[in-house]
């Protein structure tokens, strides 16, 4: 079996070793060029280690403001319906400073793609604490550990799950395996966009070595075995077929 | 075309529509609600997109992604929601992207109330955001200008890949006047290259993006754009401002009523004159070479501090006393701006 | 005969693939990269092609040729 990296994807110099921004850029590279789409695809990234991928990809790319990608997004996709327009954003930007644009994109079901990577940490800023940091976890804002009386933490599903969307779903960046599946997930995501079925949120359990303070390895086993029981993969709304 | 009653914020919408702008979001705060009520049912009429957003600052985020992909896209709003747009209007200028964005000024730091103002003229001329930047801002003194500006407002946004802001208020947005209204005008959204559409193989993606800063001509290009702007686009009207000895200075709803006090002031025999401001920026300096025999200049604004004294005096370079007739919650009076302007040239004449 | 390319100067020396090769024909090579990082290499009596490196590596370092 030949594999061979996206020709859509230049380049993931800038991003941490370990890193799952790499991963997941490659990711949708490869499902766009499957579905003969990349052409066409328009995306829009956030701002912070999101924004390599404005020189990484080879879409016609809109850097947004930190947090508005969904919004820009929705923007681009009204104008030009015919293409394919997807968000990638951190978990801070979709649910701490964009919590509000990312709940109502979904109340119109707006037909859009929307990628979030899940670090648990802001992670361009150095580190400091996310809705998704985990109970009791390090960061650079609390520095001896979350305390959850008084920070929770965020379980997208919790807050999109029953809505009447085209598509929910969570993956790991994580192994053979977790890539596999990851793949399989985004594609859906376009494939129900271009179907025309509306609003699909996929998110992606990252790695981020450096913010975690550890080796890569341990960092994706931690997301691996630490992350996933706060935020447990799987597909959580699959409007045209069954969960 | 015969003349019809149109109200301004009405006005203003319809005018967008038939500027070829198909593209609409935002947010409702009175008094500047109208466009979004009436842009909710015209749009679908003329096949466009109307998105009542859940902030304003979703509002101006999705124009941006419109206008990246290619549309005439407008947004507007008023008071506490038009600071909201300063992010959007910020990251618009930053990656070159035009756009048109209506304050519709209501009084008021804070909350405020819906009364109309002027309060806003120094957060619309000096930037309004973050960073290092100035809009074009076009001010509307009536329902007909209404019509006529909006055309203007986007073809100077295309021409210099800038927003432009419209300043108008609550008094000019909320009353009905006889206008005359433009034909309609088709936009292609694949017109300039620059707009994203997708990037076919071997092509150069296009990247709408904030971060040039390591661009070596980057600097010297944002200088060229703003010098070319405040050389070419200065707009405003006189009256009877050359021969004047006091030259009142107004825009929008107030140089109305202060070309109603030059009105009864010349009926007087006092020789009153008005220069209005159309562009607030670039500042009309131009409109000052031609008042040859002025002894002072006065604006007349509604707000406390005289936000446009400054731009006066830069643009006589302090050669002249700048006097400022201001009102808060109600509009200027004719006749207080009279005696105001002969007060001080009383105070000049000694 | 390879059945996989390496492009070592992408390399960051995260070692996923390492971890992960099924065949432990990853290992470290201790040649450093003009990154900086120690890079992988492969053991070609080991590999089998079956693309878990690929498939793991953050930084589109392999390619699976046949």
């Amino acid at each position: 079996m030949k594999l061979k990296a996206p020709e859509t994807v230049f380049s993931t110099a800038g991003f941490c070793p370990g890193c799952g921004h790499g991963l997941a850029s490659r990711l949708i590279g490869e499902v766009t060029e499957e579905l003969g789409i990349q052409e066409k695809t328009l995306a829009v990234v956030d701002v912070a280690c999101c924004s390599f991928d404005i020189d990484y990809w080879r879409y016609d790319t809109i850097m947004s403001a930190h947090g508005r990608d969904i919004p820009t997004a929705v923007g681009v996709k009204h104008i030009r319906p015919e293409n394919p327009v997807f968000a990638y954003l951190g978990d801070g930007a979709a649910y701490s400073i964009g919590m509000a644009e990312t709940i109502h994109a979904a109340l119109r079901n707006d037909n859009i793609c929307v990628f979030v990577v899940n670090n648990s940490v802001f992670g361009m800023t150095g580190g400091q604490m996310a809705p998704t940091t985990l109970p009791h976890q390090k960061t650079a804002t609390s520095p001896l550990g979350k305390d959850p009386a008084r920070y929770g933490t965020l379980n997208v599903v919790d807050v999109l799950g029953k809505m009447d969307i085209a598509y929910l779903a969570r993956g790991e960046l994580v192994g053979a395996a977790g890539m596999n599946n990851c793949k399989k997930l985004i594609r859906k995501a376009f494939e129900k966009q271009l179907a025309g079925e509306g609003f699909s949120l996929v998110e992606l359990l990252s790695p981020c070595p450096t913010n975690l303070n550890m080796p890569p390895v341990k960092a994706r086993a931690h997301v691996h075995n630490e992350m996933t029981k706060f935020f447990p993969t799987g597909e959580f709304i699959d409007k045209g077929g069954k969960v | 075309m015969s003349k019809q009653l149109m109200k301004g914020n009405e006005a203003l919408a319809e005018a967008a529509l038939r500027a070829g702008c198909r593209f609409y979001s935002g947010y409702p705060i009175t008094p500047q609600t109208e466009i979004l009520e009436y842009l909710a049912k015209r749009m679908d009429e003329v096949g466009g997109t109307f998105v009542q957003t859940e902030s304003e600052l979703a509002g101006i985020n999705m124009l941006l992604g419109a206008a990246a992909a290619g549309a005439r896209a407008l947004t507007s709003s008023a008071g506490p929601g038009f600071s909201l747009k300063q992010e959007g209007i910020s990251y618009l200028v930053a990656a070159d992207l035009p756009a048109v964005i209506i304050d519709v000024m209501r009084i008021g730091t804070g909350l405020g109330d819906i009364a109309q103002s002027q309060g806003d003229y120094w957060q619309l001329t000096r930037g309004g955001g973050h960073g290092d930047y100035h809009t074009i801002v076009l001010a509307p003194a009536s329902v007909q200008e209404n019509c006529d500006m909006m055309e203007t407002a986007f073809d100077l946004a295309e021409k210099y890949r800038h927003p432009v802001l419209v300043a108008s208020d609550a008094a000019i947005g909320q009353m009905v006047e006889a206008v005359e209204l433009k034909e309609f005008k088709e936009h292609d959204i694949n017109q300039y290259d620059w707009a994203i559409r997708g990037c076919k193989a071997g092509q150069e993606p296009r990247k709408i993006q904030n971060i040039y800063y390591t661009d070596p001509e980057y600097p010297e290009h944002l200088r060229a754009k703003y010098d070319a702007i405040t050389a070419t686009e200065q707009r405003w009207e006189s009256y009877y401002a050359e021969d004047a000895d006091v030259v009142l200075v107004a825009y929008g709803i107030s140089s109305r009523i202060s070309k109603e006090a030059v009105n009864m002031a010349r009926a007087q025999g006092i020789k009153l004159g008005l220069i209005r401001p159309i562009t607030l920026w670039p500042f009309p300096v131009k409109a000052f070479e031609t008042c040859k025999n002025v002894k002072a200049f006065m604006t007349v604004e509604i707000n406390i501090l005289g936000q446009m004294v400054d731009d006066v005096k830069l643009a006589v370079d302090c050669k002249y006393p700048v006097g400022f007739c201001g009102t808060f919650f109600g509009l200027p009076e004719p006749d207080v701006i009279i005696e105001q302007a002969l007060a001080m040239l009383e105070k000049e004449g000694k | 005969m390879s059945k996989v390319k390496l492009n070592t100067a992408r390399c960051k020396g995260c070692g996923y693939c390492v971890e992960d090769c099924p065949k432990k024909a990853l290992s470290f090579s201790g040649n450093i990269n003009d990154k900086g990082y120690d890079t992988v290499q492969v053991d070609d009596s080991l590999c089998i092609g079956c693309g878990t490196c690929y498939r793991v590596c953050p930084d589109c370092v392999f390619e699976i040729l046949e």
